[in-house]
């Protein structure tokens, strides 16, 4: 048995301690965090025991909230301070929601927002945006996490739908920022059950993961060769789930009733009763061929018997719906359904049999159900977190995913240019040129959109700016070269740049659908995480937790590396570490801290340049060693 | 010292010719990925994980044109000074122009049946016609890349190439509109 070792007192221990670091689900319905403890991934249970987490948030008249189940235990007596699928207004304006008179709440569009802005909800504590409400969850993790760990979070892996689009991934991020939280990666939900599941089953070939949520449906063709998941395709609706179905029942119920004509009269408690009636029955008929389903309206209680041959009917629709979307995804992949060597089922309302039914018969095979599909995604999360975090050093798990959904620009009569097409493997960047449409023209207005469609109006609008002091030229003369990147985070910005005169602009797609930096720091002085706590205190403390980490980072580098620095590189750097170290245990000064961080970032770029090099060179050499 | 600037071929230390092994492609693309993409660099600070990104973008943007026979073939003519041009050169040979419009033709015919069967019956007999044709292009470009080194002549086949995968992609749509 190997001895364990122990530090001495005072000493910083091994850059290679571990780090505590977990895997978030954020999901429509329920949201859980999971963590590798001893080399398993375990979802993390609350004081109660309970490892799932309600996505529900009850704002109370003054300061308090409830969160989880106490939220929705309360739900019925207070709706429009309970929220509840905030994930599906994520990076959304009030605009995008199908049918808002439905719900519950009381929706508004934010001040000096535009009308394409975020939507927000009106409580009894103010106007709370989606992304504020899903940092109330997510904070309520981490906390989970700590307390667990009885340490600070080092970071999280937070999944999000494979076909989010980037307004509702960067919403994702601003919330985890809100909720003080350091996102290692966002990472797309399917692939994240293909890594528990994959790892779980020594599973190599070509998978699908069929993920039905409660309001997200993603499908993911991967391939899977010795710890490497790559994406070959995505598709889905980020817009049906099971929510979709429950209302379908609902309606089917009302028919049978003979009440359809009363829809639209019904109060927003009957309708969630009626929902609430739906949804049970939906879940009993998993296991039985008929339910009746009983709903008190005007002091009348009506009962209803409803088959498992009627709720197919009423929801064939939908379930085609995810059919379709999965024959797009294998077209993508330039594959058959023959192909698929398995299907994992992934996602609560995979439990319908009308889904596993249609996704065995389209397949040829029976689907695979041996993972908890509630978890499997945290899971995952769980697995990529811990090896993110550098706990994992043997690990060689590789993801190579891809963006769901075209990123293009507004030309001329509103038709969109696409400059990344949809499945492209991230990271990756690519560039197009344009040129004026008119002689002497100084500026050009770039409005950046994402989706298949060609029209402008039929894509989603991301971002608008403008390049500015372009020199005066004939129409069509200016090159003006326009380059996308999309980081591994699926996150977009934007650069344009004159070739001829060097004129420039950049923008991270964030403040037209996102929300801006400002928004955010006025968030962050409202929330609770730093309403007791001092700005200035926070900012020291983030200083330092930075120049901590960037110190763990370059020793961690010069331990593996250190041979390709020359000496003088070598006493510059560990000067340059010590000074930082001695800055970090000392200054209450956070521009000091910051400053000595930026230094040593300044001085080992050089150092990670060529460590990278050296990488490359290996994995050259040793493919050459194996074509031998 | 592989850098940035390397070609694809180099990049990926394959040699530089139009017929290459994909499984081959695909196996070094996912070993420099393993080494560069930046989930290597998660817990490294920004500089490492800038260039981790740099490098990453490079090795997808090095496969995505040799893992397509199209691009890589384009490639290959720039690489040896032909550039192909296709915005600004569409002249094509009067024989390939007369079986593009043939082509067309025959897809208005197909989109004009009423029949959903007869239609895709139709379609997929069109469909391994223009296959034929674009293997038999890819052939041609092989042989005048990697066995004449005539890459005048091969910029001319990547140009057919690219009418008959742009027709190609036209009746697929339509395929995948009627069923």
């Amino acid at each position: 048995m190997a001895l364990l070792q122990i530090s001495e007192p005072g000493q910083a221990p091994d850059p290679h301690q571990r780090r505590i670091a977990v895997g978030i689900d954020l999901g429509t319905t329920h949201s859980l965090v999971a963590s590798v403890r001893n080399g398993v991934a375990e979802c993390l249970p609350d004081d109660k025991g309970q490892v799932i987490l309600p996505s529900v948030v009850r704002y109370l008249p003054g300061q308090g909230r409830q969160i989880g189940q106490e939220a929705v235990a309360n739900a019925a007596q207070d709706p429009e301070n309970t929220l509840a699928s905030v994930k599906r207004f994520m990076g959304r304006s009030l605009s995008d929601i199908a049918h808002p008179e439905k719900l519950p709440y009381k929706f508004a569009q934010p001040e000096g927002a535009s009308a394409k802005g975020m939507l927000s909800i009106q409580t009894v504590q103010g106007d709370k945006s989606p992304v504020e409400v899903s940092a109330e969850i997510l904070a309520t993790l981490r906390y989970r996490a700590e307390d667990t760990f009885n340490d600070d979070l080092h970071g999280a892996v937070i999944t999000v739908p494979a076909y989010f689009d980037d307004a509702q991934r960067q919403a994702t991020k601003d919330a985890a920022q809100m909720a003080g939280i350091n996102v290692l990666r966002l990472i797309n939900e399917p692939t994240a059950a293909a890594i528990a599941y994959g790892l779980d089953n020594a599973s190599e070939g070509i998978y699908a993961v069929f993920d039905l949520g409660g309001g997200t449906f993603d499908i993911s063709i991967l391939r899977l060769t010795r710890g490497v998941f790559e994406v070959m395709a995505t598709g889905g609706d980020s817009a049906l789930g099971g929510d979709d179905y429950d209302h379908a029942l609902a309606d089917a119920a009302l028919a049978s009733m003979g009440l359809s004509d009363m829809q639209a009269g019904l109060s927003a408690e009957d309708k969630t009763r009626l929902k609430a009636a739906a949804r049970a029955a939906k879940e009993a008929l998993t296991n039985s061929p008929d339910v009746s389903l009983v709903w008190t309206h005007a002091s009348q209680s009506h009962e209803v018997k409803l088959t498992r041959v009627q709720f197919n009917e009423a929801t064939s629709a939908l379930t085609a719906r995810c059919m379709s979307a999965v024959k797009k995804a294998l077209r993508d992949a330039k594959i058959k359904a023959e192909d698929i060597q398995g299907v994992v089922m992934v996602g609560g309302s995979t439990r319908m049999p009308q889904v596993q039914e249609a996704v065995a018969v389209f397949f040829g095979k029976p689907p695979l159900n041996n993972l908890n599909p509630d978890e499997v995604v945290a899971l995952g999360a769980a697995i990529q977190a811990n090896q993110l975090a550098g706990n994992d050093s043997a690990g060689d798990l590789l993801l190579l995913d891809v963006i769901p959904l075209s990123l293009g620009i507004e030309t001329m009569g509103g038709l969109v240019e696409r400059i990344i097409p949809r499945n492209q493997t991230i990271p990756t960047a690519m560039a197009q040129d344009f040129t004026t449409y008119q002689d002497g023209q100084t500026a050009l207005a770039l409005h950046v959109l994402q989706g298949e469609r060609d029209l402008v109006v039929d894509c989603r609008s991301l971002a608008r700016f403008e390049l500015r002091g372009i020199p005066p030229m004939a129409a069509g003369a200016a090159r003006i070269r326009v380059t996308f990147t999309v980081d591994a985070d699926g996150l977009l910005s934007v650069a344009a740049k004159e070739q001829i005169s060097g004129v420039e602009a950049k923008i991270d797609v964030k403040p037209s659908y996102g929300l801006s930096d400002d928004q955010i720091a006025k968030m962050l002085q409202d929330s609770f995480t730093t309403a007791e706590v001092d700005m200035k205190a926070r900012a020291l403390v983030e200083a330092r937790v930075d120049g901590d980490r960037m110190l763990l980072a370059t020793q961690s580098a010069l331990h593996a590396d250190g041979q390709l620095l020359s000496a003088a590189d070598r006493a510059q750097i560990d000067s340059l570490m010590l000074a930082l170290r001695q800055t970090v245990d000392s200054s209450q000064d956070a521009q000091a801290v910051e400053d000595a961080t930026q230094a040593l970032a300044q001085a080992t770029e050089a150092f990670a340049a060529e460590r990278m090099n050296h990488s490359i060179q290996k994995a050259l050499s040793g493919q050459n060693i194996q074509s031998l | 010292m592989i850098s940035l600037q390397a070609s694809d071929f180099e990049l990926f230390g394959l040699p530089t010719a139009f017929e290459l092994d994909r499984s081959q492609i695909d196996l070094q693309w996912k070993s420099l990925q393993r080494e560069a993409h930046p989930d290597r660099f998660a817990s490294e600070g920004a500089a490492a994980q800038r260039i981790a990104m740099q490098w990453s973008v490079r090795i997808n943007e090095a496969y995505n044109r040799l893992k397509d026979p199209l691009k890589r073939a384009a490639y290959l003519c720039e690489l040896n000074g032909a550039a192909v041009n296709a915005e600004n050169n569409t002249n094509m040979p009067s024989a390939f122009l007369m079986q593009q419009m043939e082509w067309r033709e025959a897809l208005d015919d197909c989109k004009a049946l009423k029949a959903n069967d007869a239609k895709d019956e139709a379609l997929e007999k069109l469909l391994d016609e223009v296959d034929g044709s674009h293997a038999q292009a890819l052939k041609q470009i092989a042989k005048l890349i990697d066995v004449e080194h005539n890459f005048p002549a091969a910029v001319g086949q990547v140009r057919a190439l690219m009418f008959i995968e742009k027709f190609a992609q036209e009746v697929q749509h339509q395929l995948d509109a009627s069923s």
